[in-house]
């Protein structure tokens, strides 16, 4: 009963909190026009975006989430010292990801968090061999960057999707 | 203080966008163009929040919104059309 | 106005604008496309953050009840930003094989 309800809870409660936001969390009426609106869409976009995965562990997405808002300011930082030092001192790199994970979603999700993420940007997304392509920006150590970026961002993107 | 910050403010991203604008008519390729183009949009957003701030009122904020959601649409756009488009496709 | 508060909003408008201009510097003075692409994704999109938290805060303060539109600003900014970056490298990638295939054999 609850499924048939709710299909998607983390898209209900997203599309919610993002219209109480743009509301200002104002009167009980818009209120209630944003948790109609919230049961409503995603029914409505569910016959083109079947097999979105679900939320496994909630409470591992909100700790991921405070670590990423964390390491983005980091990333900031250590941009912005590499954009106003020497030139020549950095080391641009591609650099492939080999992906544990096989779930397009999951892969769009990791691929973003790379980009806001130290000093590199996801250029492509291989599903045929399930490689994440990165550019990074400083990278004398590509081997490093691998491991950090399935220890940090994978392995936890995988628990929560249970992918 | 206020007024100093959303001054030095003003002057700080009419430097960005002074940046991002000679980024885009330097280019050397069209894809530096249109990342200027997004930059230089992103910095216009900054600068219409702050002009709210100052001006306090809220009106600006939707300016901001729009800019946000057509700039996205646009730079969306103009990679497809090089993606999709191109006469050597 | 509270003190603390306007010293919170000044901080914020100042960090912002300076994370702003450090992205610009970068896409202005780094030396190929694919460098160039970091600067905008990452300061520029913390630069308009820490603004549209200003204003947030700014208004919230100085308004009866809260102000939150301004983070829905950011939410989309911050949803955004990869994908134009996504896209931004596929068209320079795309481009520059076509130029390769065209240096070498005059067609693709």
């Amino acid at each position: 009963m609850m499924r048939r309800l709710l299909p998607r809870p983390a898209l209900s409660l997203t599309l919610f909190l993002l219209w109480a936001a743009l509301s200002n969390a104002g009167s009980a009426g818009t209120l209630l026009l944003g948790a109609l609106l919230a049961l409503l869409l995603p029914h409505i976009v569910s016959p083109f975006w079947p097999d979105a995965p679900r939320i496994k562990h909630p409470g591992v997405a909100l700790s991921f989430a405070a670590r990423i808002a964390w390491d983005m300011l980091l990333a900031n930082w250590a941009v912005a010292r590499r954009v106003v030092g020497p030139v020549t001192a950095l080391h641009p790199a591609f650099v492939e990801v080999p992906l544990d994970l096989r779930d397009p979603f999951a892969a769009t999700v990791l691929g973003s968090i790379v980009s806001l993420t130290p000093g590199t940007v996801s250029i492509d997304v291989d599903r045929e061999r399930w490689v994440l392509q990165v550019h990074a920006l400083d990278a004398p150590d590509p081997a490093a960057l691998i491991r950090q970026i399935k220890q940090h961002y994978e392995k936890p993107i995988r628990e929560i999707f249970a992918c | 203080m206020l007024n100093f910050a959303i001054e030095a403010g003003f002057v700080l991203i009419g430097l960005a966008m002074l940046l991002n604008l000679w980024r885009l008519l330097k280019g050397p390729d069209i894809t530096d163009r249109i990342l200027a183009l997004d930059t230089l949009n992103i910095n216009a957003i900054a600068l219409l929040v702050l002009y709210g701030i100052r001006e306090a009122s809220s009106a600006y904020f939707e300016g901001a919104l729009l800019l946000a959601a057509m700039g996205f649409v646009a730079t969306v756009a103009l990679c497809k059309y090089l993606l999709r488009g191109d006469i050597i496709e | 106005m509270n003190p603390y508060i306007e010293f919170v909003v000044a901080a914020l408008i100042l960090l912002g604008a300076l994370f702003a201009l450090l992205g610009s510097i970068g896409l202005a003075r780094l030396p190929d496309f694919f460098t160039r692409l970091h600067g905008p994704t990452k300061a520029t999109t913390l630069g308009v953050g820490a603004m549209v938290l200003a204003s947030a805060v700014y208004f919230t303060a100085t308004r009866d009840g809260v102000s939150l539109h301004e983070i829905a600003v950011m939410v989309f900014l911050f949803i955004t930003a990869p994908v134009s970056a996504h896209l931004l490298a596929k068209a320079a990638l795309h481009r520059q094989a076509a130029k390769d295939g065209m240096d070498v054999d005059g067609t693709e």
